[in-house]
């Protein structure tokens, strides 16, 4: 970030830019600039996703074949917990919103900043506060619980969960903080005009987000206390031998933790809307449905905890509910699907890498979510409960769609965020890479399960064997386009392309009325909202042309009067709009 | 034009220039998005706190419901009258606060300061029945978890009761959870008592103080639940 703030300070007569103000360190620790907040957070994300990336490396190498070995079991066991909790907790329960919601949020509805600042500020510290503990609880013992702690076998386990149930404990404030701020923000701060069918979809999927991260969030705070009491006082709420219930323990970790897997996805929906529309040239396709599908889900995601419980010993009863219940998110899932798809028939669809992404993610999102409806029959996953099925399945729904939808997002904001653009060439490449490696590691892992491969297994036996190596392979293939797209990223930093304005031709505010680097303030006069986010055909400042209408981009009219999309190097808009 | 720049319309230009309260920070538009926005984020704050102690209240009534007979004999040797007179404490302290609130739309400073620092006294009251309580227990081997280790008559049969170690977790886990968010409470008090001497806020300007009053009737609230859940029923 200094980097890019260093060299965009040496053109002279360059104009005010968030980057090129108050630039010491100091200021950036204590800015309240929630796009400084963004950058800080995208660092430290960036840092916990190489490290629990490595470790996955690792699971990988060890299974690749059933004779070969790179660790003890032991170490295995607390390689695939690290990951697993790095992964979830450290790094996308906060990815979405805490870099590019930051960012990008106060932007898309024309406020100067989120309603609180400082409070931005302190969720930033209290995440590293999280991180802090949580390699504190890897300098003191080891750990081998697994992501999910299940008890009793985590309340006999040394101090290492103590430091690292507190250290989940304390970086969901983190993530309440977010969600609470963004609430209000989108609640208070919205632009003159930008009425709720005027935001854009992915501040909808924001939104959504927060409601759960604001009302789940509290649920895992108070069980990981509980389950440090249980481990420093026996307090004998979860350990059956005092008269307490493991099974409550489940029940209160999967209240939280399925809703939070909606935390991960529901803003990804939101980038993904942003991108269909944008790179379709088209309005979205039932904005409403998409919006509102969004909040059902936050809504519905409360009722189906019970659907990780199947065979963990609740009611017979209980377990049909909660699978049928699970069969209903599927509804509004495939709404969206269907939107999206219905957005870019008969569009103008421009491959550039963000599109790239967006289209990995819908045929990703659908095997994830596919493989969701099937684990949620209650006889089906009698069977593929805590095998490799599972594996894949959440591999699907969080790297197939939460992290493409973050790299599809990074890269569409790329330049508004650094003022750079990155290499396109390369972009897709690594776009290749990521889609083919993700495929090739984690459908075999599907195959695997549904074959019997239990999961969290340190040994195997020998007829599972090729297919363990083809998923190696492919983790190879993935992790090798994941290094490409840090390099090309550092590389733009320095050397990239200067950015115009609105490199995207996007209607959406950030780009439309805030400069190509934005100022501190965001905007230089507060903008007044007269269309919608994809009204495409009325952004004349984007697309030029009389302010008659006449410039379509809805695809409705004939060829000739449709808009063309934009050629290599896309139209920047007039100047004097921006103004 | 769609989105235009609209240097006129909007009250920003106004607010900014011509009369810019300090308590405003730049980024809000005007006093009253300010303030709605800090009630807004206190409310959604109240909610985590709900939800926070409504996973403790589902522990207390699967093992009450699982092991009523302990529940009912633990429960009984808590002093339900120093509970009651607790309560009563913190009603009234809910009463001052709220009194403070009014007088300073009333731009009493003098009275602000009594009633918060009233609040204050009772809160620290409730504080000391509180430990008064606890160290009778502690003094009959009554502890939370594992330490638990009745003696003394009136106690000592609770040891032949299975699951009575139980509840009393529960209580010493929901009661200090619960004394915690109190002295979370007294510093805010505390400190708005100090604020409002120095002259801080006004009938234009009390968010803060607002704030701290909601914040302190929901720690009443989740009281008054705790109460006939862990001494009467
Ligand atoms: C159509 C939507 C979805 C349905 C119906 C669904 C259903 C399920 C079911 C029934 C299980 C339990 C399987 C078992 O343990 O035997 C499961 C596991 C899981 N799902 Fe999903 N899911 C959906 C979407 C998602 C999404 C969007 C995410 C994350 C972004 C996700 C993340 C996970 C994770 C992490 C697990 C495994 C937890 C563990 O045991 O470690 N799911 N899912
Ligand atoms: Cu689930």
């Amino acid at each position: 970030m200094e980097a890019a703030a260093h060299a965009a300070s040496q053109t002279d007569a360059e104009p005010r830019t968030y980057l090129n103000h108050e630039t010491s360190l100091w200021e950036w620790l204590t800015t309240k600039d929630h796009k400084k907040i963004g950058i800080m957070y995208l660092i430290s994300l960036a840092v916990v996703f190489l490290v629990a990336g490595l470790l996955a490396m690792a699971v990988r190498l060890e299974l690749m074949s059933p004779d070969f070995s790179i660790m003890s079991a032991s170490q295995y066991n607390q390689t695939f917990t690290m990951h697993g909790i790095m992964m979830v907790f450290l790094f996308i329960v906060p990815s979405i919103p805490a870099i590019l919601g930051n960012f990008v949020l106060p932007l898309q509805i024309g406020a100067k900043d989120v309603a609180f600042p400082r409070l931005n500020l302190a969720s930033w510290y209290v995440y590293i506060a999280g991180g802090a503990l949580t390699v504190t609880a890897l300098l003191v013992g080891e750990l081998s619980t697994g992501w999910t702690f299940y008890t009793p076998y985590s309340s006999q386990q040394g101090t290492a969960v103590i430091f690292m149930t507190g250290a989940i404990f304390v970086s969901g404030f983190a993530s309440i903080f977010t969600g609470l701020n963004f609430i209000v923000t989108i609640h208070k701060m919205r632009a003159p005009g930008m009425t709720w069918n005027r935001l854009p979809l992915f501040v909808w999927g924001l939104y959504a987000t927060s409601i759960v991260q604001v009302l789940a969030t509290p649920v895992v705070g108070i069980t990981m206390l509980l389950l440090i009491l249980e481990q420093t006082l026996q307090i004998g709420i979860f350990d059956p031998a005092l008269g307490g219930d493991p099974i409550l323990f489940q029940h209160f970790f999967w209240f939280y933790s399925h809703p939070a897997v909606y935390i991960m996805i529901l803003p990804a929906f939101g980038i993904l809307s942003e991108l269909i529309a944008t790179f379709s040239r088209q309005r979205i396709f039932g904005y409403r449905a998409i919006a509102l599908s969004s909040v059902a889900i936050a809504m519905l995601g409360f009722l189906v905890w019970g659907h990780h419980m199947f065979v963990s010993g609740q009611s017979a009863i209980s377990s049909i509910v909660f699978s049928l219940i699970t069969y209903l998110i599927g509804i509004p899932s495939g709404i969206k699907i269907f939107n999206w798809i219905a957005t870019m028939y008969k569009g103008s669809v421009w491959l550039q890498t963000p599109m790239l992404y967006a289209l990995s993610f819908l045929f990703l999102f659908t095997i994830g979510g596919l493989t969701g409806i099937m684990v949620g029959v209650l006889g089906v996953d009698v069977h593929l409960h805590d095998t490799y099925f599972v594996v894949g399945h959440f591999h699907y729904v969080m790297m197939g769609g939460s992290v493409i939808a973050l790299l599809g997002g990074m890269h569409y904001w790329w330049p508004k965020i650094t003022g750079r653009m990155y290499n396109e060439t390369l972009g897709k490449i690594a776009a290749g890479l990521v889609f083919v490696g993700f495929n090739v590691t984690f459908f075999t892992q599907l195959v695997l399960g549904s074959q019997g491969m239990p999961r969290r297994y340190y040994e195997y036996v020998d007829r599972f064997a090729e297919l363990h190596m083809i998923s190696t392979i492919g983790s190879f293939i993935l992790a090798s386009g994941l290094f490409l797209v840090l390099g090309y990223a550092l590389h733009s930093l320095f050397y990239g392309k200067k950015a115009p304005q609105n490199p995207w031709a996007a209607a959406t505010l950030e780009w439309t009325n805030v400069a190509a680097i934005p100022d501190p303030h965001n905007f230089t006069s507060t903008p007044l909202v007269t269309r919608g986010p994809y009204d495409f055909h009325k952004a004349d400042e984007v697309f030029g042309g009389s302010g008659d209408g006449q410039a379509r981009g809805d695809g409705a009219g004939s060829d000739a009067s449709r808009l063309a999309p934009p050629e290599a190097a896309p139209s920047a808009p007039k100047e004097d709009a921006s103004a | 034009m769609s989105t235009e720049t609209a240097p006129a319309t909007t009250e920003s230009v106004e607010t900014e220039h011509d009369h810019h309260p300090p308590h405003l920070q730049h980024h809000f538009v005007s006093s009253e998005q300010q303030f709605d926005s800090a009630k807004l984020g206190m409310w959604l704050f109240l909610i985590t706190e709900i939800l926070l102690f409504s996973a403790l209240f589902v522990a207390y009534a699967v093992y009450r419901n699982w092991n009523p007979m302990a529940f009912a004999e633990a429960s009984s040797t808590l002093d339900w009258v120093l509970g009651s007179v607790n309560t009563i404490v913190l009603l009234t302290s809910s009463l001052t606060v709220a009194l403070s609130i009014h007088f300073i739309q009333k731009n009493d400073k003098q009275k602000t300061v009594i009633s918060l620092l009233s609040t204050l006294v009772l809160a620290g009251g409730f504080l000391v029945i509180k430990y008064f309580e606890y160290m009778a227990k502690f003094e009959h081997g009554i502890y939370p978890g594992e330490a638990f280790a009745p003696t003394g008559s009136g106690y000592e049969y609770l040891a032949a009761i299975p699951y009575v170690p139980q509840f009393f977790s529960i209580y010493f886990v929901m009661t200090g959870i619960h004394g915690v968010h109190v002295v979370i409470g007294m510093g805010l008090i505390g400190w708005m008592a100090w604020r409002a001497h120095r002259g801080d806020f006004s009938d234009e300007w009390y968010t803060p103080v607002e704030l701290t009053g909601l914040y302190w009737h929901i720690v009443d609230i989740i009281w008054i639940f705790l109460f006939p859940l862990l001494y009467l029923v």
